[in-house]
């Protein structure tokens, strides 16, 4: 579904992707790993057509499309989703109008009419149980005053609203305890089918407890360097990162 | 994600809303009454006689006229109101109704297309919600709905001509009390050529039983409108009152200098609401409605109250100050208001809270948002008189730049004459989150929409207050004024 080729980017002049290949297939888990700075949240900002980045080389082909010749809401009619590191807050803008706008436009994409108000709110109250998130919650403004654990279960119930065909977890773990984890990766793994495949993108072997990955691909200086089975993460649980940035900057 | 791809998308965006956005800017083609341009004595005189008033009233029309003689037009708000040329406008327009053989209540059938158009219905059967519309088209009164059930509860609702001719003592009872004709400049030229406007009194203890509201249209060319509308809540009374406004596109500025006097008795409750839609000028800035208004209440009453609400997302400049005079006890004052500003216009809105009652209370809630190259100010006075112990105000005011090349000002001023009184005050500069548009994009929502979806989030404790028919107006306003504000 998704092939990544060759893929550079930059940010204020700054390159940080340089040369990213990847190739995604229905059904699959990968998990991108890697040390602070080594270009992961950058993969998922210009996957999904942050403006703050420019492409300055490469290619990705989604589904047979040019992924990076669409816009970025383009990019999430077609299938894709990012669960962010930080998800924003939108003052007076409440989830389910929020929700409501995000589905109708993805619908219109499509061809589609609009949900009504009553079947909208139906598939908001099950898309909910899925992380647990309360009536009250879904009716607050978009993540205003949520704790960092129901701002990361609100991401995948957004998730499990808009049903994408990829979904990248960026640091879905940062900040969030053990029980809200595990929340957060149930839901991950109930929306998990046969047509649809996650990137994790994680620091820590802890998620991967939760969410098995097919795939670990070490990101570093703005490459994957390294390719295995979920067998790397354990190790580089281990070892840590030191001897992969010694093996690399050996060969440069 | 094409380095070029931004701006081009940007200025195509910009000419779709420009020739787009603004939705009431046809013409009705209708034979007008139009007297000749210029202003003297005699143009108010004629307007008078036109009407066919009392000798009181043109006499009040002459008094401010040769005060008005002697004023100049206010140069401290923060907008450029060009040097008006007040001989080059006609002060008087009239839609020439045709009804041959039809009784006097039928209505013309071109200008019943035309608000049917601003979606407006004068057929009381045709609409939903309970609300009663007066109608004004240039500068005469069209259509009053609902007039007789109205009446059966003591209510009257009317045309401000029809007022002074039904209702005479009441006019002259509260006419020019609350905003005398020596207030300022426009005040003044106002009072001396009004030309029509709605007339509210509801009588001791009743609860006007559905919304009403006023529509403001300007059509004919080259004039100005200058009506005038007086609402009286007797004690214990409540109503709920609405204005609206458009008018049509043209490459001429025009003038609307209008006046609102409210009076508020003993435990009476006023709500108003504006919705302030007019012409604002091309993407270049030219043309537009120059919106240059006095409103003011009296909290006369004690425990009384004044709620105002605006959305102001028209005119090419806005000068008003919806204010509350808390004469009364424990009288309640409320400001809330959503000014939007996009491509050259200018806002200077804001209110007053004059407290002269003991334990009053006020709040202000302002929220400003300025796109393109336009500048929004917040000008507003809270003065607490050292005999009004107890008193309170809150003032919240924020502003949301949407762009580098505009502006967001506030000139609070507050003046607290006693130390038992409390007054607050906060203020927000901030600009719109590109993290927030991004978020939204990743969604599937496009940034035009994004933008209208956070504006209206940052404005809704304001379009909360608003009567639910309006406040989804309101919203789509919001959206539609800021179509092209984000490249």
């Amino acid at each position: 579904m998704l092939v990544i080729k060759d893929l550079q980017a930059s940010i204020e002049e700054k390159q940080i992707l340089k040369g990213v290949n990847l190739t995604v297939k229905p059904g699959e888990v990968h998990a991108i790993m890697g040390p602070n700075g080594s270009g992961k949240s950058t993969l998922s900002a210009v996957l999904t057509g942050n403006p703050a980045y420019t492409v300055t080389g490469g290619s990705v082909e989604f589904y047979g499309k040019d992924l990076l010749a669409l816009s970025p809401e383009d990019r999430a009619h077609e299938g894709l989703f990012l669960s962010f590191q930080y998800p924003v807050e939108i003052p007076g803008v409440s989830m389910v109008n929020f929700m409501r706008t995000a589905l109708n436009e993805k619908r219109k994409y499509f061809g589609q009419e609009p949900l009504s108000a009553a079947d909208f709110l139906k598939l908001m109250r099950e898309k909910r149980s899925i992380v647990q998130l309360d009536n009250k919650l879904a009716s607050r403004a978009v993540n205003e005053g949520f704790s960092g654990g129901e701002k990361k279960r609100n991401e995948i119930f957004q998730m499990a609203m808009l049903e994408p065909r990829l979904s990248i977890l960026d640091e879905t773990d940062s900040g969030l305890d053990i029980d809200a984890l595990r929340i957060v990766a149930n839901g991950v793994n109930t929306l998990k089918s046969k047509d649809n495949a996650t990137i994790v993108i994680t620091h820590y072997q802890r998620l991967l407890d939760y969410i098995k990955p097919d795939f670990v691909h070490v990101l570093y200086k703005g490459r994957i360097v390294m390719s295995a089975g979920p067998e790397l993460a354990l190790e580089l649980e281990e070892k840590g990162y030191d001897w992969i940035k010694e093996q690399v900057d050996a060969h440069q | 994600m094409k380095e070029n791809e931004k701006p081009e998308k940007g200025n195509q965006i910009i000419e779709e809303a420009a020739q787009a956005e603004y939705k009431y800017g046809f013409v009705t083609d209708i034979d007008t009454e139009v007297i000749p341009k210029g202003l003297d004595e005699d143009v108010v005189r004629r307007i008078s006689a036109l009407k066919g008033e009392p000798d009181w009233l043109l006499e009040f029309r002459l008094k401010a006229y040769r005060h008005w003689l002697t004023l100049k037009a206010p140069t401290w708000g923060h907008v450029h109101v060009p040097e008006i040329d007040f001989q080059d406008i006609s002060y008087y327009a009239a839609p020439r109704q045709k009804k041959p053989g039809e009784g006097p209540k039928e209505i013309d059938p071109e200008l019943k297309k035309t608000f049917d158009k601003l979606g407006i219905p004068l057929e009381e059967q045709l609409r939903l919600s309970g609300m009663a519309v007066d109608a004004v088209m240039d500068s005469v009164s069209v259509k009053t709905t609902y007039r007789e059930r109205l009446a059966e509860l003591g209510v009257i609702f009317c045309s401000m001509s029809e007022a002074v001719k039904d209702y005479p003592d009441l006019v002259r009872k509260y006419l020019g009390k609350v905003v005398p004709y020596t207030d300022n400049f426009y005040a003044a030229l106002n009072s001396a050529v009004f030309s029509d406007g709605s007339f509210v009194y509801i009588p001791k203890g009743v609860r006007c039983p559905m919304e009403l509201s006023t529509y403001f249209r300007i059509n004919a060319a080259q004039t100005g409108q200058f009506e005038r509308t007086l609402i009286v809540a007797d004690d214990d009374a409540y109503v709920s009152y609405l204005e609206g406004c458009t008018a049509p596109m043209r490459d001429e500025n025009q003038l609307h200098a209008a006046i609102v006097e409210i009076i508020v008795e003993d435990r009476a409750e006023v709500k108003y609401s504006t919705v302030q839609n007019w012409y604002p000028g091309d993407k270049d800035g030219k043309g537009g409605i120059y919106n240059l208004v006095t409103k003011r209440g009296l909290c006369r009453g004690d425990h009384s109250k004044l709620s105002w609400t605006q959305v102001e997302t028209g005119s090419a400049i806005t000068w008003k100050y919806p204010s509350c005079v808390l004469k009364g006890d424990h009288s309640v004052g409320e400001f809330y208001s959503v000014a939007l500003t996009n491509n050259w216009q200018e806002a200077d809105t804001g209110t007053k809270m004059i407290h002269l009652g003991k334990n009053s209370t006020s709040t202000i809630v302002s929220k400003g948002i300025s796109a393109g190259h336009s500048q929004n100010s917040y000008r507003g006075m809270v003065k607490i008189a050292p005999k009004a112990t107890g008193c309170r105000n809150f003032t919240q005011c924020d502003s949301l730049l949407l762009s580098d090349t505009s502006g967001a000002h506030t000139f609070p001023v507050i003046e607290v004459g006693n130390d038992t009184s409390v007054v607050e005050h906060e203020a927000t500069t901030s600009k719109i989150n590109e993290d927030q548009i991004f978020y939204c994009n990743q969604r599937g929502i496009p940034t035009e929409d994004a933008v209208g979806l956070i504006v209206n989030g940052y404005a809704k404790e304001v379009m909360s207050k608003l009567p639910m028919e309006f406040a989804v107006e309101a919203q789509k306003l919001l959206s539609v004024s800021l179509e092209g504000a984000v490249g």
